[in-house]
């Protein structure tokens, strides 16, 4: 058990199941050689070869087709999407044709493919190397939706969604690629897809994160502890299928429900958790539940005191967090 | 100037009919409204009556001769008019069988006419005649195309007149219509809770079907028209058998040895046909023209044919016959139906039906009319039932043979009254056999 | 003059066997008895919706024969009656996926009419937005390719759907991969009401071929044996690893483009009586007949036959039960 960096989390599971099955195979751009952009595929065109890790061309409508195409001819592709504000191009194929195909055919053909993508900002991208997507694709019924918030998880994760026979939309917080670090095993592990994680019990208040939100939700409640506010932080892992038992269990207990995201507050993926909370936990309800969320502005600006104008952070958290516990 | 006779149209899409018997010969005396001629039609076999007097100096038609509808056919006048009327005789058109082609106009279409309804796909049967006995003229024709027809805001091209495949008629150019203005309400019930798992093999399930013979379909369709053409109501009157039965038991076996087997039929034919001498409007046709009234009486004894559905030979001219004729005529039809022996003529032409529903245990029924025909008598069940009898003001009670005879009738041509004086009529003579 | 049944056992026409092309009109033919009982039963209000083949029965056929039908994968679209009858669907499954009842293969009711699929038959699901198919196809190749089996992918679209991103993507890859692919486009020069001028501003498909690196071929797509011909060519090079062929097949749309469509709008009473004058059906009917090879007696059977088996599919769709209701909650996700 060594202490590694989330992307470090996300090459060993890559590398992992590449070995273990055959069918696996990795494409999308600068996968090859350059071993990707952020370096999650370092070094494994020099040990798989050009049939396992194949360079795409500058086309993500075509990254994630061809994806679909080999998943439904028996390979579990893993497709890498530069970044996820590039990922719009694929939206049709990812949507309307990834996420129904099991559906639409009446169960007679799946589509087990991964599309991995970084995802976030804080990181000096301006406005197309920022965003947040995950409400969009959520929102798709058949496709999961996942985003691990350390290391640990990465990989677990990871391995899981290219096990899965669905389309599985990875979004990997790049802020935290070598920012969060953490135990990660070496060799055969997984995580659950669909199973959401308290990883701070508390009693007086839920809070609802995950990414690199959780990260910060996690600094917060630290620092809130201080005041007497006990956090009870649930990191959600997996957005669909929502693992809904442990959300709402939580806030049987607290009644208190913050939720933090860094996609634009207007219907970004908090409503979804707090409509939840609202219709099937009202008797459990002490308090109005509350977000922190990013601004509805067209994206994170470049400049740096804008960009943190926009971004949530530990101490605008931890405000929420007093503020709820007060209620 | 004699009187002309023309080949009436007798119904209302009937456009031509068969010469079947010219009743009159060239040279007989012919009487206002007097009968000079028998025309068959797909619907019905009538006479045709003179509208004038005189003596019956030309035919233009044969019998067997299939005439047109306001073909001139046959003209009356004066003796000595004969020879003076070459000048005014119009030809008559002897009609070709189906080849020719019917617009369900009686009114003759010229080749000017005819070419120009081609060119611009009009039916000229849809349009105003201002000609002779209200022929389409080229005038007619002309002017109906050049007169702006009204048309539909932003309407898209209508569907040519003349035939075209599913596939050539174009769609409604909307694109996803609700599904209720398709199909009405939506598919079935829900039912099990458990989610099914996809079938690869088709699961077809249905109840028997059982395909359609064609005489099902032929008696089907006559019954839907039967109903829809005429108003039905139905009569029912209970009649004492007891004369008849006793009658019958004393005739049966001279009726045997004559070859005849004596059922009451007969009895109630008879009745029947003696009512419609006395009642004739019942003896009819409606037509928009007037009540045809059929001079012979050929009446229909329904048979059935069990399982396989119902046949009605006809006897002809069946006043004709007494006890004995029918009987026979009876056993013989009924017979030759059973064993489908029938032939086409003894099918058609009858004026009155008669159907003995009580053979298979009916009481009274309300039987639907065989048309073009006015009324069918329903004759039920031959029960024996208490009544009571009344002898010199002191009543009685009695065991009796009765039966429930009920008439459906046409109620355009006969009211509730004239229907039941018919059905008195029968009840009275079946009541008083002797 | 009829053949003898030694005579038709060894009778060639143009260098292909008799009995291959008897086969080859037989299977347009059932398509097209199928494709005409749909619009029936569209205009007598029995089905919601239906979109037609007709006119590419020859090019289809044409393309099918030259396959392993039923192994190498196809991505059809929803013009491709005649591929999908030929390939192993029956008019049985399409009438229930028309009538959307249980047991459709396509989807089990849960698809609109003609957005075929059969898994066993390796025929991979119709989508609505086009050319969606055309990457996916490239996907299916390249799968084939990294696993070295001797499979191909065929994939079929309009003309008009190849003005869409998804195609000229998937070219790239077949391009630059020389993936074991047949693109096959039906050219019909109408992408519903949009004329072909109005769609690319070059004479042929094929054109576009050049620009990615893979062979680009046009042929007449009335003539199922020129059809076949260039397909067989085309399905060779790509099974035995020389690349991808553009195949463009210039056929006629005789019909609206679907069942809602009102082509009276933009396409005259002129332009459309020309059309029926190249239907491929008769065409290829009469080529046979004069070449020996079909009688008129044998046609009439086969009619007869096929519009039997139209018949049993129709009545059997039609009184199969609706899928239950539970069926439209899913499964969503595959287990």
């Amino acid at each position: 058990m060594t202490d590694k960096t989330l992307i470090e989390g996300v090459r060993e599971a890559l590398d992992e199941e590449l070995a273990r099955d055959d069918s696996v195979f990795i494409t999308g751009e600068d996968v090859g050689p350059r071993g990707g952009v952020f370096r999650a595929t370092l070094g494994l065109f020099d040990k798989y070869g050009p049939t396992r890790v194949i360079d795409a061309p500058l086309a993500e409508l075509s990254i994630v087709a061809v994806g679909i195409g080999a998943a439904m001819n028996g390979l579990r592709p893993i497709c890498e999407v530069q970044f996820a504000d590039f990922i719009q191009p694929a939206y049709n194929q990812i949507v309307n044709e990834a996420a129904r195909m099991y559906y639409r055919t009446g169960g007679t053909f799946a589509v087990p493919l991964v599309i991995r993508t970084p995802y976030g900002g804080g990181i000096g991208g301006g406005l197309y190397h920022s965003q947040s997507i995950e409400a969009t694709y959520a929102h798709v019924p058949g496709l999961k939706v996942v985003i691990p918030s350390n290391p640990y998880d990465a990989k677990g994760l990871l391995k899981s969604a290219v096990r899965d026979n669905n389309p599985v939309l990875f979004l990997e917080p790049k802020k935290g690629y070598r920012l969060i670090k953490g135990d990660v095993p070496d060799g055969e592990y997984t995580v659950p897809i669909g199973q959401a994680q308290i990883t701070r019990p508390g009693s007086d208040i839920s809070v609802y994160a995950y990414g690199m939100m959780h990260y910060y939700c996690q600094q917060a409640a630290e620092e809130v502890a201080q005041d007497g506010v006990d956090v009870e932080l649930i990191d959600l892992r997996t957005l669909n299928p929502l693992d809904k038992d442990t959300v709402l269990n939580s806030f049987k207990k607290t009644g208190k429900a913050l939720i933090v995201y860094e996609d634009n507050r207007f219907l970004g993926y908090g409503a979804e958790i707090a409509a939840l909370l609202a219709e099937e936990g009202f008797n459990s309800m002490d308090a109005p539940i509350m977000r922190v969320a990013g601004p509805d502005v067209p994206g994170v600006p470049y400049s740096h005191p804008l960009q943190d104008w926009f971004m949530p952070n530990p101490q605008k958290i931890a405000n929420a967090m007093r503020k709820l516990a007060r209620y | 100037m004699g009187t002309q006779v023309i080949m009436p149209q007798l119904g209302e899409s009937v456009v031509e009919g068969k010469i079947s018997r010219w009743l009159k010969q060239i040279g007989e005396p012919v009487k206002l409204y007097e009968p000079i001629l028998e025309v068959e039609t797909d619907k019905v076999t009538t006479e045709v009556t003179a509208a004038g007097e005189g003596t019956l100096l030309k035919l233009y038609a044969n019998e067997g001769d299939v005439v047109k509808a306001g073909t001139l056919i046959a003209l009356i006048g004066a003796p000595n008019e004969a020879n003076n009327e070459q000048a005014h005789v119009t030809q008559p058109e002897i009609a070709a069988s189906s080849a020719e082609k019917h617009n369900g106009s009686s009114a003759r279409v010229s080749p000017v006419v005819a070419r120009i309804a081609a060119e611009h796909n009009v039916d000229v049967s849809l349009l105003h005649g201002t000609g002779e006995g209200g022929r389409v003229t080229k005038k007619d024709i002309l002017a109906y195309i050049g007169s702006p027809r009204p048309q539909k805001e932003g309407a898209a091209m209508k569907v040519e007149p003349e035939k075209l495949e599913a596939w050539e008629q174009p769609g409604l150019g909307e694109l996803f219509r609700p599904t209720e203005e398709l199909f009405g309400k939506a598919a079935p019930t829900p039912a099990s809770s458990t989610p099914i798992a996809p079938v690869t093999t088709p699961a077809v399930t249905s109840d028997a079907v059982v395909p359609l013979n064609n005489m099902r379909k032929a008696i089907a369709d006559h019954m839907v028209l039967s109903k829809r053409t005429s108003p039905h109501v139905t009569t029912v009157f209970e009649v004492d058998l007891s004369k008849v039965a006793a009658h019958r038991a004393a005739n049966k076996a001279v009726f045997e040895r004559d070859g005849a087997n004596l059922t009451f039929t007969p009895y109630f034919a008879m009745a029947t046909i003696a009512a419609l001498k006395q009642y004739p409007l019942v003896n009819s046709s409606w037509s928009e023209a007037g009540i045809a009234l059929h001079r012979a009486v050929n009446l229909g004894i329904a048979v059935s044919l069990g399982e396989e559905g119902l046949i009605v030979p006809v006897i002809k001219n069946a006043d004709s016959l007494n006890l004995l004729g029918l009987a026979r005529a009876v056993n013989d039809l009924a017979d030759r139906a059973r064993r489908q022996q029938l032939k086409p003529d003894e099918v058609q032409g009858g004026t009155f039906t008669m159907t003995n529903h009580g053979t298979s245990g009916s009481l009274f029924a309300t039987p639907i009319i065989n048309q073009p025909q006015c009324g069918i008598l329903g004759v039920g069940l031959i029960q024996k039932r208490v009544v009571v009898v009344t002898q010199n003001e002191v009543d009685a009670i009695a065991i009796r043979p009765m039966v429930y005879l009920g008439l459906t009738f046409d109620h355009r041509i006969l009211d509730g009254n004239s229907a039941d004086n018919f059905v008195a009529t029968i009840k009275q003579r079946l009541e008083t056999w002797t | 003059m009829v053949m003898t049944a030694v005579e038709a056992a060894t009778a060639t026409h143009e260098g292909l066997p008799a009995d291959l092309l008897l086969d080859m009109y037989t299977a347009m033919l059932r398509a097209r008895r199928l494709d005409e009982r749909c619009w029936i039963l569209h205009r007598q209000g029995k089905i919601a919706f239906h979109i037609s083949g007709m006119g590419h029965e020859a090019a289809q056929v044409g393309i099918a024969f030259a396959m392993r039908r039923g192994e190498d994968h196809l991505l059809p679209y929803y013009r491709d009656l005649t591929m999908v009858l030929a390939c192993g669907m029956s008019p049985l499954d399409v009438m229930l996926g028309i009538f959307g009842k249980q047991g459709d293969p396509s989807s089990g009711g849960r698809q609109m009419p003609e957005h075929y699929a059969h898994r066993a038959k390796n025929i991979y699901s119709v989508s609505s937005p086009v050319a969606t198919q055309v990457p996916q196809a490239a996907g299916v190749a390249l799968a084939e390719k990294l696993r070295g089996g001797d499979r191909i992918a065929v994939t079929c679209l309009g003309e008009g759907s190849t003005n869409q991103g998804d195609f000229h993507e998937a070219l790239t890859w077949a391009g630059v991969h020389k993936l074991p692919l047949v693109v096959v486009v039906e050219n019909n020069e109408y992408a519903i009401s949009v004329p072909m001028a109005k769609e690319m501003a070059i004479p042929h498909v094929s054109d576009r071929a050049v620009a990615y690196g893979v062979r680009g071929v046009t042929v007449d797509g009335l003539d199922p044996i020129a059809t076949y011909l260039a397909a067989r060519e085309a399905v060779d090079i790509a099974r035995s690893g020389g690349g991808t062929t553009l195949l463009e097949a210039r056929v006629v749309r005789l019909t609206p483009h679907s069942s809602d469509d009102d082509d009276s709008t933009y396409r005259s009473k002129e332009d459309k009586a020309a059309l029926k004058i190249s239907d491929p059906l008769p065409k290829f009917r009469g080529r046979l007949m004069d070449a020996g090879i079909l009688s008129q007696q044998h046609d009439r059977e086969l009619d007869e036959q096929i519009v039997d088996e139209v018949n049993h599919a129709h009545q059997a769709a039609e009184v199969a039960p609706y899928p239950n209701v539970e069926w439209a909650a899913g499964p969503v996700f595959a287990p």
